[in-house]
C-alpha cells in the first residue's frame, strides 16, 4: 500500500495531472461536480457527494457526434467523436462506481457503444471510501460496500492521511508511477473501514426491502393506485435524472449550422412530457406516467432484463435534490416497504 | 407553529366535512423530517399525514393551475409569499378561482435544509419555532442562520383570502433584498460577466427552476417544442446556458412575485432569483415601486403603457 499526508495531497494531484487528465471534485460557485483539474481550482475531495454524478465523464450531457457538409450534391459526412485519451477519475465514492456497472450492461451490450467504450478504456478509477455515510445514503440496499469501494485503485482516508491500495494492473500502474507517495503498511485502514460499516448500519434507509420489485410482479406493481400520490407533487422537471449516476436515456439531434450540420447526442429525461413523443402519438400523457415509467425501469423492468441488477445504487441524490422532496426511497417504501 | 397546525387540521377537517370543498392542497410529511412534500389530501382521514411546519418552503399555488381545473373545490393553504403567486396567476387568468377556497396562513421564515445540514444535521427528529429562532433536535439556531435565502429578505403580508389563521407573529427581514443587485451594479462589467460565468457554468439544465416558477405557466414552453427551432436540450456552447437563464428573467419580468423558488430548487444553488432581482429593482426605479402579485386587477407596468413611461433615453440619454 501507499499513502500520503492530506496537507500534502495537492502534489499528487499535480503530478497525476502532469502526465494525464484528472477529474476530481472540484468546487465552483459553491457546487462541487467532478472537473479537470488544473492549477488554483478548489479541490473538494472531503465532500461526501458531487452534485453531478460521474457518469458525464463516459456520458457527457451534450457530446458531439458527427457532422454533415454538403457542397452541391455531394454529402460529406465527418466523424466528430473525441478521440479518448487516457484519463484518471479521482475520489469515486461506492455507489458511483456501481452505477459503472449498471451504465455498462447498457452501453457496452450489443450493439457496443464506441463513444462510451473509448472512454471507460481510457480511464483509471481512484475510489474513495466515505468516512461519513450521511442519512440519504442507502447503497447497502444495493449490494454497495461504501468502505470498500474498489476500482483500480482504492483509496482511505485515515486521520489526517490518504492510503491507496491498487486492485488492477491499471491501478498498479498509476501508484508505482507516482512518486509522491510513499509506502505503508496500510495502518489503520481496516480500523477505519470497520467504523463506517457501523455508521452505514445505522442509517435510517439500509433496511429497504425490495423483494417485491421483480418482473413476475410488473403488472401488479404498474396497476398500484399508490402511483397517483407519489408522483402528485411531481414538477417534471429533469433534476432527478440529471444527477442520478445511472439515467442512461439520451437523446440524437441535429443543430444546423452556417457550416453544415452538426449531430450530437445529449441527456434526456423520462420526466419531460416530450421524451415519448412519437410520430402516432405521445403514450405516456400525464406527469403520473412518467414518474411511474422511471422508478419501474429501475426497480423492475432493469432487473428483469439485467440478472436482477437494479439500476439504482442508492446515492441519494435524489433525496438531496427534488425540489418537492419525491425520491425512490419514498417509492420503495410504498410499495415494497421495509425488511 | 404546533397550533397553526392544528388549527389548519380544523379548518381542513371542518370544510371536507361539510362538503364546501372535495380537496385540500397542503403539506405531507417526509422520511427524514425536513423533506416534506406538497400533497392533494381527498379525505379527513387522508389528513393524519398533513403537516405544517419550518419545512413547507415549497410554494403551493402553481399547482392550482391543474387543481382548479378539475372538478370540485379545493382548500388551499397559502403562505404570504405563496398568495402573491396566486393573485398574479389568478390575474393571468390561469387559475379558476371559483374552484379554490383559500387560507392564509402565516409564516416566520422556513428552515433551508442544505443549511441545516451544514450544521451538521441530516435527520430531524423534532422541531419548534419561534418567530426568531428554531429548535430542531435540541438545537436551536436563529432564524437568520437557517431560513431560505428567500425568507431571508421576505416582507410579504398576509393579503386578501377566504380565510386567514394567524396569531399575529410576524419576523421581519434579516436583509434588505436588493442587497446583492447592488453590490452586482457595482462591479465592472468583466467581474459580473465573471460571477455569472462561474455561477451558470454548474447549471445542468434539468428545468427546476422553470418548472417550479408560477410564471412560468405556458402550455408549452418554447423550449420543449421541437417545432420551434430552439428546443435546446444541449448547448452549442456555455453562453447558451446564460441566454436561457436570462431570457426566462426576461420573459417573467413584471411578472415575478421574488417568491424565490427557482434559488430554492436549484440543485446546483445558482443564485437565479438575482436576475430577477435585477429587474424588480429596474422596474421600480423607472417605473416607480411596484410588487407584482400584490393584487389581482392592476395591470403591470410592463404590460401597460401609459404617456408618462419611460424613454429609453431617460436611462441611456441622449435623445
Amino acid at each position: 500500500m501507499k499513502k500520503i499526508a492530506l496537507s500534502n495531497i495537492d502534489l499528487l494531484y499535480k503530478e497525476i495531472a502532469g502526465a494525464q487528465e484528472l477529474y476530481l471534485p472540484v468546487k465552483v460557485a459553491g457546487a462541487t461536480n467532478f472537473k479537470k483539474f488544473e492549477d488554483g481550482v478548489e479541490v473538494d475531495i472531503k465532500s461526501l457527494q458531487t452534485v453531478k454524478s460521474a457518469k458525464d465523464l463516459f456520458f457527457p450531457q451534450s457530446e458531439d457526434m458527427m457532422e454533415f457538409k454538403t457542397s452541391g450534391k455531394s454529402i460529406e459526412v465527418i466523424d466528430a467523436r473525441k478521440k479518448a485519451e487516457p484519463f484518471v477519475l479521482f475520489g469515486v465514492r461506492g455507489c458511483d462506481l456501481k452505477s459503472f456497472e449498471v451504465l455498462d450492461k447498457v452501453f457496452l451490450a450489443e450493439p457496443v457503444d464506441t463513444m462510451y467504450q473509448a472512454k471507460r478504456e481510457a480511464v483509471t478509477v481512484v475510489t474513495l471510501a466515505c468516512n461519513n455515510p450521511e442519512t440519504s445514503c442507502f447503497c447497502k440496499v444495493f449490494g454497495v460496500d461504501a468502505s470498500n469501494p474498489k476500482g483500480d485503485v482504492q483509496a482511505t482516508i485515515v486521520s489526517d492521511e490518504m492510503h491507496f491500495e491498487a486492485l488492477t494492473e491499471k491501478g498498479e500502474k498509476l501508484l508505482s508511477s507516482l512518486k509522491c507517495l510513499e509506502d505503508c503498511e496500510g495502518k489503520g485502514v481496516e480500523e477505519e473501514k470497520a467504523q463506517i460499516k457501523e455508521k452505514i448500519d445505522a442509517l435510517p434507509f439500509v433496511n429497504l426491502d425490495l423483494t417485491n420489485f421483480k418482473g413476475e410482479n410488473l403488472m401488479e406493481l404498474f396497476n398500484r393506485p399508490e402511483w397517483e400520490e407519489l408522483s402528485k407533487a411531481c414538477l417534471g422537471c429533469g433534476t432527478c435524472t440529471f444527477v442520478c449516476p445511472t439515467c442512461q436515456c439520451f437523446d440524437i439531434r441535429d443543430f444546423q449550422t452556417n457550416a453544415g450540420v452538426k449531430r450530437f447526442r445529449c441527456w434526456d429525461s423520462c420526466m419531460y412530457s416530450e421524451f415519448t413523443k412519437m410520430a402516432a402519438e405521445n403514450p405516456r400523457k400525464n406527469q403520473m406516467q412518467r414518474y411511474r415509467q422511471r422508478f419501474m425501469h429501475k426497480l423492475c423492468y432493469f432487473p428483469s432484463n439485467n440478472d436482477g441488477e437494479y439500476g439504482c445504487v442508492g446515492c441519494g441524490r435524489c433525496v438531496k435534490k427534488c425540489p418537492q422532496s419525491l425520491n425512490i426511497v419514498k417509492v420503495i417504501k410504498k410499495l415494497g416497504g421495509n425488511k | 407553529m404546533q397550533r397553526l397546525k392544528t388549527a389548519m387540521i380544523e379548518k381542513a377537517t371542518a370544510l371536507l366535512t361539510s362538503g364546501e370543498v372535495s380537496k385540500v392542497l397542503g403539506w405531507k410529511k417526509g422520511e427524514l423530517g425536513f423533506d416534506v412534500e406538497p400533497a392533494v389530501f381527498t379525505s379527513v382521514d387522508s389528513l393524519v399525514d398533513f403537516t405544517y411546519d419550518a419545512f413547507c418552503g415549497a410554494n403551493l399555488s402553481k399547482y392550482l393551475v391543474e387543481e382548479s381545473k378539475k372538478e370540485g373545490k379545493i382548500l388551499v393553504f397559502l403562505k404570504p409569499c405563496d398568495s402573491y403567486s396566486f393573485n398574479q396567476l389568478i390575474k393571468e387568468h390561469r387559475i379558476k378561482k371559483e374552484n379554490v377556497y383559500t387560507v392564509g396562513i402565516e409564516c416566520q421564515g422556513k428552515v433551508d435544509p442544505y443549511k441545516l445540514k451544514e450544521n451538521g444535521i441530516e435527520f430531524v427528529t423534532d422541531a419548534s419555532e419561534t418567530v426568531d429562532t428554531v429548535t430542531v433536535n435540541g438545537k436551536e439556531f436563529k432564524k437568520e442562520e437557517i431560513i431560505l435565502g428567500k425568507c431571508l429578505t421576505c416582507t410579504k403580508k398576509l393579503l386578501s383570502y377566504d380565510d386567514v389563521i394567524s396569531f399575529n407573529e410576524k419576523r421581519e427581514p434579516s436583509l434588505d433584498r436588493f442587497e446583492m443587485v447592488k453590490k452586482l451594479e457595482a462591479m465592472t462589467a468583466d467581474e459580473r460577466y465573471a460571477f455569472w460565468k462561474d455561477q451558470l457554468s454548474n447549471c445542468i439544465r434539468c428545468n427546476a427552476c422553470r418548472n417550479v416558477c408560477p410564471a412560468c405557466t405556458c402550455t408549452k414552453c418554447v423550449f420543449d417544442n421541437d417545432n420551434s427551432g430552439i428546443a435546446s436540450k444541449a448547448n452549442s456552447d456555455s453562453f447558451e446556458e446564460k441566454m436561457f437563464h436570462i431570457i426566462r428573467a426576461f420573459h417573467v419580468a413584471g411578472r415575478c412575485t421574488d417568491c424565490g423558488e427557482c434559488s430554492r430548487v436549484c440543485p446546483q444553488h445558482i443564485p437565479l432569483h438575482l436576475l430577477n432581482r435585477k429587474f424588480i429593482s429596474d422596474i421600480d426605479r423607472l417605473y416607480g415601486e411596484y410588487q407584482a402579485g400584490e393584487d389581482t386587477e392592476s395591470k403591470g407596468p410592463l404590460t401597460n403603457y401609459t404617456t408618462g413611461d419611460v424613454d429609453p433615453s431617460d436611462v441611456f440619454g441622449g435623445k
